[in-house]
């Protein structure tokens, strides 16, 4: 083999790399909830948004968990570039400079809070910068090199969302925006910890304490069942503030009833241990693929009942 | 006066000019899309305004 060959190929890079920067999927999950708030927060107070302003306050979200993105894969290349999961992002694939991926962060974090506050209030824009620096600096910087509670913490920054589009529309932030926020910061440790048992090896490799590194993957398995048996009863937190009726209420007890059956499934199950089989792995992939989905139809069944004029509340609001 | 030396100019090939001109168009079409966010939104909250103060 020539040595040609093994040098990676000097490639230019496209609009699409500068969009890789941003983590798409993820911004895909922070719009949809952050729009299932805002039309609840309509839906709810009867304050209605105009709706140009509430497209532009939705790409504002977009824009803000893309920026907070950008600074995270800034910070974290010299370990990207490590891990195979990740080797191909934007930066250690050579594609984007460091300095540039800082940049962009830095700029499109300042777009996205001005426009943020431009199209609905200060509050929302106070909202998306602090979930910005709270995944930039507090989750990516200061928690997921320091501590095995880093995606437990650090899942707060994800959960911003919906606050954000209630804020946008309303003003304020009821208890019915911190429910949506409670949601999806009990939802993201046994997401991610699902994940993190089928990459333990990789973070291991870059010394990340995530939870299978340093407490091994039987506690992992055993932390995603508690997380998921504490998720279920808060997703369910709607119907007793009539935020959310019937619908909602049978998606959540369904999904719920699925994840805890996942989770029981895999607590059982040798995934991310040193003697795991393919199909341990492969539960432990399900269940990831599953926690997504979960997220999705449940805001799904917060928009539908919201938007479609579907919300028939179990209690008096 | 002593003259200036011209400044040293990378040479790039076909294939990064290309990438550089790609990237600076979007660069202009997200900057224009940015202008033309910050006009509409100008535009609905002074059409807002008015609606409000002509309700007074």
């Amino acid at each position: 083999m020539t040595d040609a060959l093994l040098i990676p190929q000097k490639r230019y890079a496209t609009a699409v790399d500068y969009l890789n920067l941003m983590k798409p999927r993820i911004m895909m999950l922070v719009v949809f909830t952050g729009f299932a708030g805002l039309v609840a927060a309509s839906s709810m107070t009867g304050v209605s948004m105009h709706p140009v302003m509430a497209a532009i306050a939705t790409l504002a979200v977009a824009l803000g968990s893309g920026a907070a993105g950008a600074i995270n894969m800034w910070y974290d290349s010299d370990i990207d570039a490590v891990m195979s999961r990740t080797s191909t992002r934007p930066i250690p694939s050579g594609a984007v400079p460091r300095d540039e991926a800082l940049a962009l962060g830095l700029i499109v974090s300042g777009v996205s809070v001005m426009l943020m506050w431009l199209a609905s209030n200060w509050l929302a824009a106070a909202l998306l910068a602090f979930s910005i620096f709270y995944y930039g600096v507090i989750y990516t910087m200061w928690l997921k090199r320091a501590t095995s509670q880093n995606i437990v913490i650090g899942g707060g920054a994800g959960a911003f969302p919906p606050v954000i589009g209630w804020a946008a529309v309303t003003g304020n932030m009821p208890l019915d925006a911190w429910i949506l926020f409670a949601i999806i910061f009990f939802w993201t440790p046994p997401h991610f910890w699902a994940l993190s048992l089928l990459a333990h090896k990789e973070y291991a490799k870059v010394s990340v304490p995530m939870l299978p590194v340093t407490h091994g993957a039987k506690v992992t398995r055993t932390q995603i069942l508690i997380y998921t048996l504490v998720l279920v009863p808060v997703s369910l937190l709607p119907l007793a503030t009539g935020l959310g009726g019937w619908i909602y209420g049978a998606a959540a007890l369904g999904l719920g009833a699925a994840f805890i059956a996942y989770a029981v499934r895999l607590t059982r199950s040798k995934a991310g241990g040193p003697d795991a089989e393919g199909a341990d792995m492969k539960l432990a992939r399900n269940t990831f693929v599953f926690s997504i989905f979960y997220l999705f139809a449940l805001f799904g069944a917060v928009l539908v009942e919201h938007a479609a004029g579907l919300h028939f509340p179990l209690v008096g609001v | 006066m002593p003259e200036m030396p011209d400044p040293v100019v990378p040479q790039l090939d076909a294939e990064a000019v290309k990438a550089r001109n790609k990237r600076n168009l979007w660069l202009g079409l997200a900057l224009a899309g940015f202008v033309l966010l910050v006009m509409v939104m100008t535009f609905i909250r002074l059409n807002t305004a008015a609606g409000v103060s002509e309700r007074m």
